[in-house]
């Protein structure tokens, strides 16, 4: 996979801002260059189009500067709007309309020199650079568009930060205690196949993937007894994720306010939908069956199943529920190893 | 086993199923003796619930032995004699301890779905869409009951069947709405809709010392019933007086009733035609999900400052509703589904105690088998049919 083709996350202490910083990519940083461009262009064009005619060696008549006003100038802000703030992530179809406003200034320039213009060596220099920019341009819209081919639609998501809370009858020291050992975590996050302890005080965690499972080492960047514990994927990881779980009491006697928190990166790459999928898995919805989970198994002692959901619900698959009648003895049996998974 | 399965909207038929096994450790399966048909179960027979699924097994109110229980359940043994209340309630989380046992946070496995539409997860109900957890009903020979320490009460003196299988549901649920009423020495309560629960309703005010009770529907058997078994004081039939705001205005000089019990919900039928229409229209299109006459009018014709206490089942959004009313007077509204976990026990004293014989609601038995005839004798109040009871 090539690290380029993706965000690289910038996750200095695995909190939530630095997180969220990232170093955009080569040609990510070319279409920004000419989002610049076309704002440095633009303004001038519409602020005060007769210098800038003047400046680029065409008479300063009414006509050209209409031209100039609405042809040039609006269609540079134009840009320059969608390709750093509207489109930011995917700016391709407004560098493929970069390319097409090129041609339209070349037009517009070769017509101006055939006019007899005041100052012919201004305007060839004008022209030379329209060229030049053209070419960045082409160079900056086949490089997106690729980039954009590569990925299919489900990868090209941004990293995904995940936000759940619930409250659970029980002392922030028991929850404390019983997510510190990752080992149970599998017993209500379903698409975690196990976490088990590495070399180094790392964790190693195994997904469920579409296609067989995925794995990656993890370790804890912060742990404060009974308040907070925080990890995050260590390099070269498959899956670039992190998390955090705060506690705090609840008012009352209402037990322990259980606050989630996940980072995860969908890099592109030969991984493609397998990965897509399972992160997928870690948006809200999951997230917060989750934490049901972590709920149930903590206030009732086991996760709560159902004939029509046996292996505990998952928002995922609500649509393909059996129906509400008792499960065959097969069913039963293959399902019973949830049976297992309880708290107590 | 046998079960009733809802097969699609107006169908539901008995079929073979496997037999019921525990999935958790506080499960206990319980071989039904009776069971009920429960005028919200028409809700689903008529397709208004969204999350049903062909094959469910429809029933929340039964009552039978136990015949197998989980490695954690210490207060029932195999044998016993037990009445399954329809929501499924953990005991341990907040909204149990708080006794909102319909509000259990742990019991419903598709919390999920239950969220998007009510803003928050509800409790488990046995047969009753997958929004309440798709757990199997109880119209069946047998069902897996859930967390069996916290919810089945035992019965252990020589009650008939039809005498305490209400607990199930209907007595607590018309007795939760009579007391969301907060009677006082006086109080003139009037109830829409003299189905099962709102004779449950009824019986409940006048124990609960309400001065008098209204009982308003347009079944003229049920309002007999509701004056003869439930101790109605006064009835209005609105296929004769459609304005029933303007008959309690006269009822009680103008005053309106201290508190409005709704025991209607979302398929009310009116004899006002234009609104009705324009309700079952959009209904049927599905762009309410309710036909919510009964408590527009119960909004309107309440004392100002009085209470409207829903335990009419609704399920999603309602058109043209009365808010301005409710403000402007300052009426309170309260609802819930029942909280019966919280009732069984007093009820069961009030049974044994003789103030009330549940079983006067009763006027059809018949075998499991014959659950669709049941289903379309109930909906098409055929043959003065109140309340059908089922036997496996």
């Amino acid at each position: 996979m090539n690290q380029n083709d993706t965000l690289i996350r910038v996750n200095g202490s695995g909190s939530g801002a630095d997180a969220k910083r990232a170093v955009l990519t080569d040609e990510r940083k070319l279409a920004e260059l000419l989002g610049w461009a076309s704002l440095g262009l633009g303004l001038p064009e519409v602020a005060s189009p007769g210098r800038f005619d003047r400046l680029i060696g065409v008479r300063p008549d009414p006509k050209p500067r209409a031209i100039t006003v609405v042809a040039c100038g609006l269609r540079e802000l134009a840009a320059a709007a969608g390709i750093l703030t509207l489109a930011r992530a995917r700016p391709v179809g407004w560098l493929w309309a970069r390319v097409a406003g090129d041609a339209l200034d070349l037009a517009l320039l070769t017509q101006a020199l055939r006019n007899r213009p005041e100052r012919p060596a201004r305007l060839a220099g004008a022209i030379g650079a329209v060229v030049a920019i053209s070419a960045a341009d082409v160079y900056a819209a086949i490089q997106n568009s690729r980039h954009k081919q590569e990925n299919s639609p489900a990868t090209e998501e941004q990293p995904m930060d995940v936000k759940a809370a619930i409250t659970v009858r029980r002392s922030p020291e028991e929850v404390y205690a019983f997510l510190h050992d990752f080992q149970n975590l599998p017993r209500f996050m379903y698409h975690i196949e196990s976490v088990k302890p590495g070399a180094g005080g790392r964790w190693h965690w195994k997904a469920k993937a579409p296609l067989g499972s995925l794995e990656w080492d993890a370790e804890v960047t912060e742990d404060r007894l009974n308040e907070l514990i925080a990890w995050r994927s260590v390099e070269n990881s498959k899956i670039t994720n992190s998390g955090r779980v705060q506690f705090s009491p609840a008012p009352r006697d209402q037990g322990t306010e259980i606050r989630l928190e996940l980072h995860y990166d969908a890099p592109g790459g030969p991984l493609g939908d397998a990965l897509a999928k399972l992160v997928a898995q870690g948006r809200t919805p999951q997230a917060k069956d989750d934490l049901r989970r972590l709920k149930q198994a903590m206030e009732t002692g086991e996760v709560v199943r159902s004939d029509a959901s046996p292996e505990g619900a998952t928002a995922s698959r609500l649509l393909k529920q059996r129906p509400a009648q008792p499960l065959d003895t097969e069913d039963a049996q293959s399902s019973a190893r949830h049976m297992e998974r309880s708290y107590v | 086993m046998r079960a009733n399965v809802w097969s699609g909207r107006n169908t539901v038929q008995v079929e073979n199923v496997p037999d019921p096994k525990i999935l958790n450790s506080r499960d206990a399966i319980v071989k039904i003796t009776s069971t009920a048909i429960c005028g919200s179960d028409l809700h689903l027979y008529d397709g208004y619930i969204p999350t049903m699924k062909k094959g469910d097994i429809l029933g929340h109110e039964f009552m039978g032995e136990v015949t197998d229980i989980g490695r954690d359940v210490g207060n029932l043994k195999v044998g016993d004699r037990v009445v399954v209340p329809f929501p499924i309630a953990c005991g341990n989380c907040n909204a149990c301890r708080a006794e909102l046992y319909s509000c259990c946070e742990n019991s419903n496995p598709n919390a999920g779905i239950a969220e998007k539409l009510m803003g928050h997860p509800t409790a488990g109900i046995f047969g009753y869409s997958h929004m309440t957890g798709g757990y199997a009903g109880g119209q069946a020979e047998a069902a897996r009951v859930p967390f069996a320490d916290v919810g089945p009460i035992k019965i252990e003196n020589g009650f008939t069947d039809e005498q305490v299988l209400f607990l199930s549901d209907i007595f607590p649920t018309g007795y939760m709405g009579a007391e969301m009423c907060d009677i006082q020495r006086g109080d003139v309560i009037a109830v829409w809709g003299a189905g099962p629960v709102g004779q449950f309703a009824i019986a409940s005010a006048k124990m609960l010392g309400a001065e008098r009770v209204i009982a308003i529907d347009h079944v003229d058997y049920r309002l007999r019933m509701a004056v003869e078994k439930a101790g109605a004081d006064e009835t209005i039939n609105f296929e004769e007086q459609p304005d029933v705001v303007e008959q309690l205005k006269l009822l009680t000089a103008g005053r309106g009733p201290d508190a409005c019990i709704d025991a209607v919900g979302m398929e009310a039928e009116h004899g006002h035609g234009p609104i009705h229409a324009y309700d079952r229209v959009k209904q049927a299109a599905r762009l309410e999900t309710e036909r919510p006459h009964a408590i527009r009018e119960a909004v309107m014709a309440c004392r100002s400052g009085g209470i409207i206490s829903v335990i009419g089942v609704y399920g999603g959004l309602i058109d043209k509703f009365p808010i301005g009313a409710v403000m402007n007077r300052s009426l309170t509204i309260k609802s819930g589904q029942c909280h019966v976990q919280r009732y069984m026990r007093p009820l069961l004293e009030r049974i044994s105690n003789g103030e009330i014989d549940p079983s006067f609601v009763v006027t059809h038995r018949m075998e499991l088998g014959k659950a669709p005839e049941g289903y379309e004798t109930f909906k098409h109040k055929r043959d003065e049919c109140v309340k059908v009871v089922l036997k496996p």
